[in-house]
């Protein structure tokens, strides 16, 4: 790649970085600076059909904690001291206005803690529009998909009221169309991830696909064609590392210096970091009834986590699938502290790991975690281990 | 004239039977290998699944008789060594422990699930069903009750968000009715549903009537003492004459106490318990209250667990699925937003009916559903109602997070606070 070109790269890469470290949401207001009367809506893990207020021109945004760049204080007097700290720092950065642009707050009821803090963010910011969006757990039923079309119809209902226009079919579409070239580039980069991992770090892709949660769609996806052109003339050599799929991101993200940690060790060629974004695994038709399309891609052309039950999808089977398709030699089972879905799912995990005998590596982590010495020990032990059966 | 006999000890030894008489059926069920549906308490079904003669266990509960037993501690301990976190729900752990010790539990064996019904009132129930769904390859069934949604949401749908829920939850039942056809090989019979049904509603009627009768100054019963046997029959009775039958005696019996005068003891202190109680501690926990004359006359608890009966419960029996579909889907609406996730509303209500002087907020580690926002709810109350509220930790059935000093201190400090408030009111 000539020196023009890594630098262009690296510049895109040091902006997302920005973006995801810097717990203001600067593209937010950059946006509302460009849009004046722009609303904005943000929306909890996991998943949200961010098609609907983007059709109204909201600006959909997701919250996903703060990982330690906040210090968390007024949020500790509100919330019980064994949950989670997504809950906490998402929190946080509402109380402390940081979330001041938001118009509308949704949060999909994934966890028992999360249903919760709903109601901790209707009582304490009652100017802001706090709803639960109920996203099937009978995943499997015959009658999800229209139920879920009719709860995306009052979803839309709100945004509707927030925005003080009606959402049109056809805006709809559009949408679609542009989150579908939105999630195609995303599996375009998961396709560099699996390929050729040498050529982006676990760390660099994680940005750019964080950074999609925290900018408009439409300038995520320049961002992305261009790096993704760019990517095959960087000049990088293929390492002697182990290839691993790092489970447990789907929620509470890991801090990027834990991610850092084990790409020093791995690559990372596939995962379940942020999967919301990448939920859908397929185009959704842009022909037919909007909303029902969306209803029935959540339902049946989607990813898998801890937090929706489906049958057809047992996680276990899944993870196995994830690490055949991705041809990783091992797996990273991670799951942050207090959450109740990852713990009990990393039990099935290992236990389906074992059984299929892939060698496979536990870690806890939280979001706010700054240490990483006894991580990076047990990281490389486990890598090199593993390059010794190799070899 | 004649002078009915009073009927005080009968709750005692009624509920001791049945509960006994429970674990007699589970054996039974264990050994002939009879199919056995594994429910949760909110949310049970168990109306529909006397309908198929259906037997049911409930593994809150025996997971909660773990900790009352003082065993809770070895299959916690089991649970652990096998790979689950100290983090998990300590009821999860205590039934993954219970399985792994060959369904040995210190009251009698339980039958394998033949069966899984978990309704979305706690997500904890979904992940816990996936555990037996491992275990066994039972079939899981979950039903979404799509419910509280936010701001404005209050206590209750209406309109078409409202109809769209009813339908869907309909459209599982009737799904599951099938999925229980073809599991019992019994055809639906509507109206043994909406016989069992008919008895639900009269069981709900005493059920309010005896949460009701502690208005009554004394309370003649401590809704975490008795409470929690009325929540056990309640889920495992539910549907059937002989639990019906046991809450009206229950109103008698009570009746009978206030009658006669006879408070749970020397009342000083009334006191509304949001939250649950700890299972590993059940006696310490309330003794620590008691020996200040503080009484609990009510919980958040007998609300969300005690069958979704809310007041003026009462199923249409002229459409029974139908019916069973709205009661359903309200009681979830209900049961999420007012005594659980949007609680101070309810809360304030009660402080007020029930004549309460303050209120413990008791989290536990292993129920984020109800533990959550309570330190929230506590501040809400106490900035905006002047309701003074304990925030206190510990947990459902894990002895270990049980710290009695600690406790103590800050409920000795409680009532004295409450003691200080009377005075300077001058009461």
């Amino acid at each position: 790649m000539s020196g023009s070109g890594e630098r262009e790269v690296a510049a895109i890469l040091e902006e997302c970085r920005v973006l995801v470290e810097d717990p203001t949401y600067p593209a937010v207001r950059r946006w509302r600076e460009a849009h004046p009367g722009g609303k904005v809506l943000g929306h909890f893990q996991v998943y949200f059909p961010e098609e609907i207020p983007h059709a109204a021109g909201m600006l959909p945004v997701k919250i996903m904690g703060a990982g330690s760049t906040v210090q968390i204080r007024k949020a500790d007097a509100r919330i019980a001291a064994f949950v989670c700290s997504i809950i906490r720092s998402s929190l946080e950065l509402a109380l402390t206005g940081r979330l001041d642009f938001l118009s509308v707050f949704v949060t999909p009821p994934i966890c028992d803690a999360a249903r919760n803090a709903c109601a901790v963010w209707v009582r304490n910011l009652p100017s802001l529009n706090s709803q639960v969006l109920y996203l099937p757990q009978n995943a499997a039923s015959p009658h999800a998909a229209a139920y879920l079309r009719d709860e995306y119809r009052r979803i839309a209902g709100v945004v509707e009221e927030a925005v003080g226009r009606p959402i049109t079919d056809d805006g709809l579409r559009r949408s679609i169309a542009l989150y579908n070239e939105n999630r195609r580039l995303l599996r375009d980069l998961y396709r560099v991830k699996r390929e050729t991992p040498w050529l982006l770090s676990a760390v660099e892709a994680y940005t750019l696909v964080r950074a999609g949660g925290l900018m408009p769609r439409e300038e995520h996806n320049v961002l992305l064609r261009r790096v993704l052109g760019l990517l095959p003339e960087r000049e990088a050599k293929r390492q002697d590392k182990i290839r691993v799929v790092f489970e447990g991101g789907y929620c509470e993200q890991p801090p990027l210096d834990m991610l850092a940690v084990i790409q020093d060790a791995c690559y990372i060629v596939d995962d379940d970091l942020l999967i919301g974004l990448r939920w859908l695994t397929g185009d959704v038709p842009t022909d037919g009834e909007p909303l029902a399309s969306l209803a029935r891609a959540y339902l049946d052309g989607s990813s898998y986590s801890p937090v929706q039950h489906d049958p057809r999808k047992p996680k276990p089977e899944m993870l196995l699938r994830r690490i055949r398709e991705s041809h990783a030699d091992a797996a990273i089972v991670a799951a942050p502290k207090m959450c109740e879905p990852g713990l009990e799912d990393q039990v099935n995990h290992i236990r389906a790991l074992e059984a299929a005998g892939i060698p496979h590596l536990v870690l806890e982590f939280e979001e706010k975690m700054t240490v990483f010495e006894q991580m990076r020990m047990e990281v490389e032990t486990f890598a090199e281990s593993l390059l010794f059966d190799f070899a | 004239m004649t002078t009915k006999t009073p009927t005080i000890g009968s709750i005692r030894n009624e509920s001791r039977r049945l509960l006994e008489q429970w674990w007699r059926e589970m054996a039974a069920a264990d050994h002939a290998g009879r199919p056995t549906a594994y429910v949760f308490v909110m949310g049970s079904l168990g109306e529909l699944l006397r309908a198929f003669d259906l037997p049911v266990n409930c593994p809150e509960i025996t997971s909660l008789q773990t900790a009352v037993r003082g065993a809770s501690l070895q299959y916690l301990q089991a649970a652990e060594d096998s790979g689950y976190s100290p983090d998990i729900c300590g009821y999860v752990k205590a039934d993954v422990g219970l399985h792994l010790k060959d369904r040995q539990h210190p009251n009698g064996r339980i039958p394998k699930p033949a069966l899984v019904i978990a309704t979305n009132m706690c997500n904890t129930y979904v992940k816990w069903a996936e555990i037996w769904e491992q275990m066994y390859g039972c079939p899981v069934f979950v039903l979404d009750l799509p419910a509280w949604r936010g701001t404005r949401a209050g206590a209750g749908a209406d309109g078409e968000a409202l109809r769209n829920d009813r339908r869907y939850v309909e459209a599982q039942l009737r799904d599951l009715i099938a999925l229980c056809e073809d599991l019992t090989g019994t055809a639906f019979d509507i109206d043994r549903l909406r016989e069992a049904m008919a008895q639900v509603n009269r069981m709900a009627a005493s059920y309010h009537a005896v949460l009701a009768l502690n208005q009554h100054r004394p309370a003649p019963f401590s809704a975490i003492r008795e409470g929690i046997t009325f929540q056990g029959i309640s889920n495992l009775y539910r549907g059937s004459p002989e639990g019906t039958r046991f809450f009206e005696l229950a109103r008698e019996e009570i009746q009978d106490r206030i009658r006669l005068g006879m408070g749970t003891l020397e009342e000083k202190y009334r006191l509304l318990l949001a939250g649950t109680t700890c299972y590993a501690a059940l006696k310490r926990f309330a003794e620590m209250f008691e020996q200040w004359g503080g009484v609990f006359v009510h919980s958040t608890y007998m609300v969300f667990a005690g069958g979704g009966f809310a007041p003026g419960f009462a199923y249409d029996l002229a459409r029974p699925i139908e019916s069973l579909a709205e009661t359903l889907l309200l009681s979830a609406w209900r049961g999420w937003s007012m005594p659980m996730f949007y609680a101070q509303d309810w809360l304030a209500e009660t402080v007020r009916e029930w004549s309460v002087d303050g209120i413990c907020f008791h989290g536990v580690k292993s129920c984020r559903t109800t533990s959550t926002g309570l330190p929230d709810v506590r501040e809400w109350l106490r900035t905006r109602c002047d309701i003074p509220g304990l925030f206190i930790q510990s947990d459902l059935v894990d002895p270990r997070l049980w710290s009695d000093a600690q406790l103590k201190n800050r409920i000795d400090a409680f009532i004295e606070s409450l003691a200080g408030r009377r005075a300077t009111a001058g009461r």
